[in-house]
Formats: structure tokens, sequence, C-alpha cells
């Protein structure tokens, strides 16, 4: 074995099972609290006319993208991963936003002040 | 892995950005669709989604710790939960396949307006009558179900697959030498298909269900 290698053997954080426990009764719990939130109506915020939030997809989507976080923190082992990996993952997941983020913003205004 | 998966971020991104503009754009049609789904096997199916993400990262564990044994029986669990998976995936399939609900394939209007016009599957479903152009546009709804269940079971598949070829392995001595790399590289690929889960069902069983 290389002495490259045998640091890279040294510096393998291993993530105890305790902590898998603890993150896979959280998303259970997450699962929980996703569907009884589904039964309500949560109501919505006009926010300018034409524009209307709507509270039920944000709060399901806010609670999936916990979910999505503690995978990727814990499940994925980012939390104890290089910087390079945690920047990797936060630029692709920045990309992705910006991507889908600007496809919406245009189909959504293409028919304001049409009214 | 992390840049394959990055392709893979944008290839299912793609997928969600059609759904949430078809939803905008034919917003009273995908709520009423949407109810057509089961609330109980989507929650169930997360659930198992994520027992088997657990079991994954128990694989990896094994693996680095280097206990052969107790690897193989958390791969084995991930297999198992996995199979469940894609078996409640073909039970709601099924249910869909019955209604004339798959566009393209097995898909009638005619189903949404007037469900009484199947007495069996009325029997079974009791579901309520859509308007015309409601129940029109109910086909983009069930065609992007479909394209996005389909293509992440199509992951599952193939997860499963290279599953079943690391506990061959295992079994024959690998992965708990010291070289952990190849397992934990898979664990990242099933996560990420379990986090498609979690957005696909947010998305298309529960933000309207109300």
């Amino acid at each position: 074995m290389s002495e490259q290698n045998q640091q890279h053997e040294q510096e393998h954080h291993i993530v105890s099972p305790v902590i898998y426990m603890i993150i896979l009764l959280a998303l259970l719990v997450g699962t929980a609290l996703t569907v009884l939130a589904s039964y309500f109506d949560l109501g919505e915020w006009h926010v300018a006319p034409g524009l209307t939030l709507f509270w039920n997809p944000v709060v399901a989507l806010a609670i999936a993208t916990t979910k999505m976080m503690l995978v990727v923190l814990f499940f994925m082992h980012v939390k104890y991963s290089t910087k390079l990996t945690k920047l990797t993952v936060a630029a692709g997941l920045f990309t992705f936003l910006v991507l889908v983020g600007m496809t919406l913003a245009d189909y959504f205004t293409r028919a304001w002040g049409r009214w | 892995m992390w840049l394959f998966l990055l392709t893979e971020v944008m290839f299912f991104g793609g997928l969600f950005t059609a759904y949430l503009i078809m939803r905008n754009w034919y917003y009273q049609a995908f709520v009423d669709a949407s109810h057509q789904l089961s609330i109980f096997w989507g929650t169930a199916n997360t659930a198992v989604l994520i027992c088997s993400s657990f079991t994954m990262a128990m694989s990896v564990w094994s693996a680095e710790v280097r206990r052969r044994k107790s690897l193989l029986v958390y791969l084995c669990l991930t297999v198992v939960f996995g199979l469940a998976f894609l078996g409640i995936k073909g039970i709601e399939w099924h249910e869909k396949w019955e209604k004339h609900h798959v566009p393209g394939m097995r898909y009638s209007v005619q189903s949404f307006i007037d469900p009484q016009s199947d007495p069996e599957v009325y029997k079974e479903y009791k579901d309520a009558a859509l308007a015309p152009d409601a129940a029109q546009k109910t086909e983009e709804y069930f065609f992007l179900y479909f394209a996005m269940t389909g293509m992440h079971a199509l992951h599952m598949v193939i997860g499963i697959g290279i599953l079943v070829f690391m506990i061959f392995r295992a079994k024959a001595g690998a992965y708990t030498t010291g070289h952990v790399t190849f397992v934990e590289n898979f664990g990242l690929y099933w996560h990420f298909v379990d986090i498609i889960w979690i957005y696909l069902f947010a998305l298309l069983y529960l933000i309207s269900r109300h």
C-alpha cells in the first residue's frame, strides 16, 4: 500500500450506527409529519395580483428538503467529507436550483400583465 | 461518483421541472388526478425505501469495520426492502391499469368523466366524476406520473442488480479487507434514489391532498 493510501485510510471517518439509527428515526418522523400536514388546508398568501403562494406545497417541500439534507449529510457522509466533495455537492445543488428557478420564472410570468 | 450523481440530478430535474410547469398550467386536472393515488401505499413505500437506505448505510459501516457476516445480512436486507418497494409500486401501477389510467397504453377519458361506466372498477374505488376538460388533462398528469415513477423504478432495478452482484462478491470475501470504495459509492447511488423518491412522494402524492 502506498503512503498516500495509508494516509487516506487513516482519514477515513467511520460514522457510527447510532447516528444512522437517529437519522432513520428522524426520516420516519418527517414522513409521518408531511403526510399529516397534507391532510390540512394550510391556506394561501396573495403576494400580488396573479401571484398566490399556497402553503401546502411549501410545507411539503420544506420537509422533503430537510429529509434530503439529513440523507446527504449523514447517510452520504458529506458532513464528514473533504471540502472538495462539499463544494461539488453544493455547486451541483446551486446549478440545479438556478436552472429550475430560471425556467419556472419564465413559464410562470408569461401571462403577466395580460389581464 | 458525485459527478455522476450530479448528471442524474439534472436528468431527474428536467422531469421535475416539466411536472411543475404542467401542474401550473393544468392545475385543477393535476389536483383531481393526484387524489387518485393511494396515500397509504405511498407512505408505506416511503418508509420501506428509507429503511432500505438505512440498511445500505449499515452495509457501508459493516464493510468499514470489516464484518463480512453483517455486511451480507445488511446487503440482503437492502435487496428485500428494494423488492418490497417495487412490489408496492407494482400494486399501484396495476390499479392504474385496471382503471384505464395508463396514457399511451390503456387510457380512457371516459373513465374519469364517468367512473360508473365500469361498474366493477367503480365498486372498488368509488371515484368522483371529473369535468370533461379536467378529465382530458389528467392524461398529462399520469404521463408524468409514469415517466417519473417508472424512471425511478428503473434505477431501483439497476440498483438491486448491483446489490446482488455485491452480495456474491462479499460472500467471496470482498469489501471487508479495507477496500470499501465500491460499497461506499454504491451507497451514494442508493441514497440518491431514495432522495428522488422523497421528492416524488411530496410532489405527486401530497401537495394537493387536503
